[in-house]
C-alpha cells in the first residue's frame, strides 16, 4: 500500500482546492496513512465479479414534462453573495 | 408554564381543544431555551420572531374555526443543516456563518404546513461529520444527563433538545448513525427512515447515497406522528420514493407477539461495553415476555462496514463539499486569483475533521487509487446489502445495540479519528444497505447515563419498527425518565 508522504498530501490538497499549512500537511499525512491502513482490510475480500452498489435503491431515470416554473429570485440569491455585481457573482481574476 | 413532559400528541390535542394557547406554549419554550442554553449549548440560533408568529397563526386558525394541522402548535427543533428561508443555516461551519438560505427544505415546508412551531437550529458536528458534536466550529453541546459527557453526533443538538424537554420533537439527519447514536447517548428515540422515505431537498448534502432525515422524540407515538408529516415523494428530490405514506400513528398497535427477531452474532462480540450488553440482555427478556421469538442471524461482512463506509462517505463528501468555494454564498477568503481564493476560502472555512474527510475522499477518488479504494468499497457495499437481505429472510426485524458504549467524556476521543469513527460501528451498515433503523432507550448505566437499542427492518417497513418500539415502551419506563435540570 502507498505511503502517504508530504508530497502526496500536497497533491491531494491541490486537487481539493484546500490550502494546508505545513503542520496540517504533516498531521494529515500521519492520520491518512493510519486510516488507509485500516481500510486496507477490504482487500482481504475477493470481490471478483461483485457488482458495485452506488445507491441503496434500485432507481431508474424518469421523464417529466418540460414545464417552466419559477426559479429562485435573483435579488434574494445575490443578497447572500460575497461580492455581487451587476446581477452576477464577481470573482477574482481567472486568467493571468 | 411547565410543559416539558408533554408529548407532541398531547400538545396538539390541548391546542385543538382550546386548553392550551400555542403562543403561551411558545413563550414557555423560549423561556426554557433561555434558561438551559447557556449551560447546555444546544442551539446555534433561536427563531423568536418566527416561532411566535407561527404560534399566533395556530391560535388565530383555532379561533376562526379553521382546520388545524397534525402538528398544530407543537414546538420542534431543527438540525442546522436543514435550510430555513431567511434564517441562519450554518451546518455548524465557519464557511456558512451568517448565511441565510433563499429557500426552505421540503421537510421545513411540510412542518410549517402541518402547523408546527419551528423554534430554531440545533448544534451539530460540522457538515454532520462527527460522533460527538465536538466538531462544531462554534462550541460543543453538553449532555443533559451529565454535562461532562458528549451528546453524540452528528445530530447531537437535536437529540439534546428533546432530552432536555425543550421541544418534544426534533429533526436530524443520519449518514452513518447521526440520528441513532446521539439518541442513544441522550436517552431519546431516534429514527433513520429507509433511504428515499423522506425528501432530502434542502438538506445540505454530506454523502448523498447515505443521508436521510429523521425524527427525535421521547415516544414511538410522537415519532410516528412526525414521520407521517415528513415522509413521501417530492419532485425536487429524484431519490425520494413514490411509495404511499401510511398513518404511522394509527398503525402502532401491532405488538411484539409472534415477531421473529434476528440477533446478528457479529454485533454482540468484542468491543461492546458490559453495561450496554447487560441492558440488551434485559431488553431481550422484555421482548421475549411480550411474545417475540429470537433467532441468531449472521451479517458476515460486519467487520468491513466501517472501512467501506469511510471510503464511500468521504468520496461523496469530497465531491459534495466542492460547492463551498466562496463564489455564490458564505465565506470568501483573500486571493489574487480565482484558484488562490478557492484555496484560502476553504482553508479558513472548514474545520479539521471536514478537511481530513475531504482529503481522504479526494485521495480515494484520485487517478491510480480509484479502483483500489472507491470501487472496492462499492463492491463491498453490495456484499453488506446481501448480508442484510439474507438475514431479513430469516426474521422480521433485527435487534442490536445502537452504540458500543454509553456517552464518553468531552475531549476523550478527539485526538484519534479512528476511535471516534468506531462509535458508529453498529449503525453505519444500515445506511450502506439503505434500511430503516431506530434507536430506543433501553436503560441507564451505573453512572446514570442512558443507553439505546437499535431495531433494523426491511426497506419501507417503518410502521413495523415503530410498532415494535411502541410495544417495548409500553413494557418499560425508560423513555419516561428525564434528566434533572
Amino acid at each position: 500500500m502507498p505511503e502517504i508522504t508530504r508530497e502526496t498530501v500536497q497533491k491531494i490538497a491541490r486537487l481539493a482546492n484546500l490550502n494546508l499549512t505545513g503542520v496540517e500537511q504533516d498531521t494529515y499525512a500521519g492520520q491518512l496513512e493510519k486510516i488507509l491502513e485500516y481500510v486496507h482490510k477490504l482487500n482481504q475480500l475477493d470481490t471478483t465479479g461483485v457488482p458495485q452498489t452506488s445507491h441503496a435503491l434500485p432507481l431508474q431515470d424518469v421523464w417529466r414534462e418540460d414545464v417552466v416554473t419559477p426559479s429562485l429570485d435573483r435579488d434574494e440569491v445575490l443578497a447572500e453573495a460575497p461580492d455581487p455585481s451587476g446581477g452576477c457573482f464577481r470573482v477574482p481574476r481567472i486568467i493571468e | 408554564m411547565e410543559y416539558s413532559t408533554l408529548s407532541a400528541v398531547d400538545i396538539r390535542e390541548r391546542v385543538v381543544r382550546g386548553e392550551l394557547k400555542a403562543e403561551d406554549l411558545c413563550r414557555a419554550v423560549l423561556d426554557r431555551i433561555r434558561a438551559l442554553n447557556p449551560q447546555l449549548k444546544i442551539f446555534l440560533a433561536v427563531d423568536e420572531a418566527g416561532s411566535l408568529a407561527a404560534a399566533r397563526e395556530v391560535d388565530r386558525k383555532r379561533a376562526a374555526g379553521e382546520v388545524l394541522g397534525p402538528l398544530a402548535g407543537v414546538p420542534i427543533t431543527l438540525k442546522d443543516n436543514l435550510c430555513t428561508k431567511n434564517f441562519s443555516t450554518t451546518c455548524a461551519s465557519k464557511i456558512l456563518d451568517g448565511w441565510k438560505p433563499p429557500y426552505n427544505a421540503t421537510v421545513v415546508e411540510r412542518l410549517k404546513a402541518a402547523g408546527a412551531v419551528l423554534m430554531g437550529k440545533a448544534n451539530m458536528d460540522e457538515f454532520a461529520m462527527g460522533s460527538s458534536c465536538e466538531n462544531s466550529a462554534f462550541h460543543p453541546t453538553f449532555n443533559p444527563w451529565n454535562p461532562a459527557y458528549v451528546v453524540g453526533g452528528s445530530s447531537g443538538g437535536s437529540a439534546a433538545a428533546v432530552a432536555a424537554g425543550i421541544t418534544p420533537l426534533a429533526l436530524g439527519s443520519d449518514t452513518g448513525g447521526s440520528i441513532r447514536q446521539p439518541a442513544a447517548l441522550c436517552g431519546v428515540m431516534g429514527f433513520k427512515p429507509t433511504y428515499g422515505r423522506v425528501s432530502r431537498y434542502g438538506l445540505m448534502a454530506f454523502a448523498s447515497s447515505l443521508d436521510q432525515i429523521g425524527p427525535f422524540a421521547y415516544s414511538a407515538e410522537d415519532a410516528a406522528l412526525l414521520m407521517s408529516v415528513i415522509s413521501g415523494h417530492d419532485e425536487r428530490d429524484s431519490t425520494s420514493a413514490e411509495i404511499d405514506v401510511p398513518d404511522y400513528r394509527a398503525q402502532l398497535s401491532g405488538g411484539l407477539k409472534g415477531l421473529k427477531v434476528g440477533l446478528p452474532k457479529e454485533y454482540y462480540g468484542e468491543g461492546l461495553d458490559p453495561e450496554v450488553r447487560a441492558a440488551l440482555e434485559t431488553a431481550k427478556q422484555v421482548w421475549r415476555a411480550a411474545g417475540a421469538e429470537f433467532v441468531e442471524v449472521s451479517l458476515p461482512h460486519t467487520e468491513y462496514c466501517l472501512a467501506a463506509y469511510y471510503l464511500v462517505a468521504t468520496a461523496e463528501a469530497s465531491s459534495n463539499l466542492a460547492r463551498y468555494d466562496g463564489v455564490q454564498y458564505g465565506l470568501r477568503g483573500e486571493g489574487g486569483h480565482l484558484l488562490a481564493m478557492y484555496g484560502a476560502t476553504r482553508a479558513q472555512g472548514f474545520g479539521p475533521e471536514v478537511k481530513r474527510r475531504i482529503m481522504l475522499g479526494t485521495y480515494a477518488l484520485s487517478a491510480g487509487y480509484y479502483d483500489a479504494y472507491y470501487k472496492k468499497a462499492l463492491q463491498v457495499r453490495t456484499l453488506i446489502q446481501r448480508d442484510f437481505n439474507a438475514a431479513l429472510k430469516q426474521c422480521d426485524l433485527i435487534l442490536t445495540p445502537t452504540s458500543p458504549t454509553p456517552a464518553f467524556k468531552l475531549g476523550e476521543r478527539m485526538d484519534d479519528p479512528l476511535t471516534m469513527y468506531l462509535s458508529d460501528i453498529y449503525t453505519i451498515s444500515v445506511n450502506l444497505a439503505g434500511l430503516p433503523g431506530l434507536s430506543v432507550p433501553c436503560g441507564f448505566t451505573s453512572q446514570g447515563l442512558p443507553m439505546g437499542l437499535q431495531i433494523i427492518g426491511p426497506a419501507f417497513a417503518e410502521a413495523k419498527l415503530l410498532q415494535a418500539a411502541h410495544a417495548y415502551q409500553a413494557q418499560t419506563g425508560w423513555h419516561k425518565r428525564r434528566p434533572v435540570l
